[in-house]
């Protein structure tokens, strides 16, 4: 038979029979491709390791059509992975077995390893300590590139600062009002019903302007710069990593601590107090709104018994926390950005990081101001 | 024959920037066509344009005889299971170790056991040279060669019939490239491929190449032998083939040939 002549593909099918000298025969017929398998190999699998059960049967695969390595391999497979001793098979599709052979050896398994566990604990706490070397080296790099600031202000990067705090700053405005304000509202209202019970309803405006003012404001806010902008700052240095667009500037001398990280740093330690101030306005503004409309203060009484509630400290405490947790944030992003390896996993694993990292280093930080100025600003004399 | 690939008719516009105007291009069973072109010429989007990846502003593109554009999912499926393509940087998935990107495509078909998955792969490493110890690695670990070798043993993990190579030697040392050539030589010798390529390196595309397709002025300008190609007097192929590095590669692929009446293997 020859195929030229017969255009219809034929399903695979094998056959048992008799060869001429009455042994036992299989005869494999239709085309053993992909296409073809590809819904049929678990069936033909089943049925060809039936046929090769007996060793002795003679393989005629010459009246196959179409071939190629996966019909090959899935028979090959079925004799056990070595030829039969009886093979009758047209000379074009030899090739497919020709390879075949070698394809028997396993490839060398990753040895067990029984310190893998002790070895796997070494490993991270050597990480560890390599991310704090990190860090202590760029705020080393940092300070010095500071001072060479001051003494030349004028070679500074001043225009990336300034896009820098457009970017991380007058962009965030709208996410952090909303989140504020919301806040706000919904804090006023679990406060109201608790205040309504002992008949303290005046009360909402110190506990409102305490709790937002000293904490819920600069955390909110820095926990959504540290999403929004950490995450962009990481993800940019690591891009301009896997682009080879750092080892660029770091070969036409221009140091990128200078102009990458330092103004990332400046711009967010001017931005993030500023970002403070609007959110815990905004959540003073949501919280009045609640107030007066679940214990009946009208908004004019809560805004002037405000200054008498929350000492002006207070505000000035707020802003170094933005300066602290703003600095906080850009320099983990950028460290986070600088170790992104030159491949998209790392890249994905290093903004993760990157972000979790600072939300935790921020609450951290915020944990140590409250130690520190436990006795400020709250007592009213 | 039905053409394996059959552009009729294709135009391309970015606003008014036109990259392609009526081109048509026709790809018959087993030839090796080779698309060259200066760059902007749009060898890449056209490349792109067959494999679906973007829609042409006009025109049709036909691949084993079905129009990619307008024809149901499930048509263009199947299609896509019988074409391999290995991108100019391999596309490796980054996460997979190099056995995992070559079993992907296999285990997608759901259709094979593990055992079988895992011959397979050890069959296609064997193929495109790459030893078995470097199965368990991930892409990061290694060289621009061996990624390139990996990405053309999962393209041809599924035994496509047509086969796309961009930049196929970009990238890799004179040696490599040399090795690389005659291994996608081989191949399409063993297995009867289609290949279409993109290249700019005059030594694959004379030593591979059975038809030229040069892009030029938003058309194919020739599409022929390298012959039929060198004998048409437009700027690009003067410079292209008869400039200093073209005539250098040319005489040295001719001596060669001299030397070697089989051909340079």
């Amino acid at each position: 038979m020859q195929p030229a002549s017969a255009p219809t593909v034929l399903d695979p099918q094998a056959a048992a029979g008799r060869t001429a000298d009455g042994a036992q025969a299989a005869a494999l017929s239709g085309a053993w491709d992909i296409r073809a398998l590809e819904s049929r190999a678990g069936m033909l699998k089943a049925q060809l390791q039936l046929l090769s059960a007996d060793s002795g049967r003679h393989w005629d695969l010459s009246g196959i059509q179409r071939m190629d390595h996966i019909g090959a391999l899935l028979i090959w497979q079925a004799w056990g992975k070595c030829r039969p001793g009886r093979l009758a098979l047209a000379p074009r599709h030899e090739v497919f077995f020709s390879n075949l052979d070698s394809a028997a050896g396993t490839a060398p398994g990753v040895p067990f390893d029984p310190l893998g566990v002790v070895r796997g604990l070494g490993a991270r706490m050597l990480h560890t300590q390599d991310h704090l070397l990190g860090m202590v080296q760029l705020i080393g790099q940092i300070l010095l590139d500071s001072f060479s600031l001051v003494r030349h202000p004028l070679r500074g990067p001043w225009r990336e600062i300034s896009a820098s705090v457009f970017r991380v700053g007058t962009q965030a405005l709208g996410i952090t009002a909303l989140v504020g304000f919301l806040i706000g509202v919904v804090l006023s209202y679990l406060s109201a019903e608790q205040l309504k019970a002992f008949g303290a309803n005046i009360f909402i405006i110190n506990l409102l302007g305490m709790g937002i003012i000293r904490e819920l404001g600069p955390v909110i806010a820095a926990v959504l710069v540290a999403g929004r902008s950490g995450s962009a700052i990481t993800a940019q240095l690591g891009v301009m990593r896997v682009t080879e667009e750092l080892d660029a500037l770091s070969v036409m001398g221009i140091p990128h601590t200078v102009r990458l990280i330092l103004p990332k740093i400046v711009a967010l330690a001017i931005a993030m107090p500023l970002l403070i101030l609007w959110t815990s306005g905004i959540a003073l503004i949501g919280g009045a709104l609640a107030a007066n409309s679940e214990l009946g203060i009208s908004m004019v009484s809560f805004m002037s018994g405000l200054p008498g509630a929350v000492p002006t400290v207070n505000i000035w405490l707020a802003m170094g926390k933005g300066v602290v947790f703003g600095a906080l944030i850009a320099l983990v992003a950028c460290h986070f950005g600088l170790r992104v390896q030159p491949n998209t996993e790392s890249l994905g694993a290093g903004t993760t990081n990157s972000v979790v990292t600072s939300i935790t280093a921020v609450i951290v930080a915020d944990a140590i101001f409250a130690v520190i100025f436990s006795d400020v600003g709250i007592s009213l004399s | 024959m039905i053409p394996v690939i059959e552009v009729a008719g294709l135009w391309t516009q970015f606003g008014d920037h036109i990259v392609h105007k009526d081109l048509n291009l026709r790809v018959m069973p087993g030839e090796v066509v080779s698309l060259v072109g200066g760059s902007g010429s749009g060898k890449t989007t056209l490349m792109r344009q067959i494999l679906g990846l973007e829609q042409p502003s006009r025109g049709t593109v036909k691949v084993f005889g079905i129009p990619l554009h307008g024809s149901n999912a499930l048509m263009v499926q199947k299609i896509r299971k019988r074409w391999g393509v290995l991108f100019q940087q391999g596309a490796l998935y980054s996460a997979l170790s190099v056995y995992d990107n070559i079993a992907l495509p296999l285990r997608e078909l759901r259709a094979f056991d593990e055992d079988f998955v895992h011959d397979m792969v050890m069959l296609k490493l064997d193929m495109v040279d790459i030893e078995r110890r470097h199965a368990g690695k991930m892409p990061s670990d290694l060289s621009g060669g061996m990624i390139k070798r990996i990405a053309l043993a999962r393209a041809l993990v599924l035994e496509p019939e047509l086969v796309f190579l961009d930049e196929p030697t970009a990238g890799l040392d004179p040696d490599r490239s040399e090795s690389f050539v005659s291994l996608i030589r081989s191949l399409h010798q063993k297995l009867n491929l289609t290949v279409v390529m993109v290249t700019h390196d005059l030594d694959t595309l004379v030593s591979l190449s059975d038809k030229i397709a040069v892009l030029a002025e938003q058309k194919l300008i020739v599409y022929g032998s390298l012959q039929e190609a060198i004998a048409v007097k437009h700027p690009f192929i003067l410079n292209f083939f008869l400039g200093e590095r073209g005539l250098r590669a040319l005489s040295a692929v001719a001596d060669l040939g001299k030397l070697m009446p089989n051909g340079r293997n």
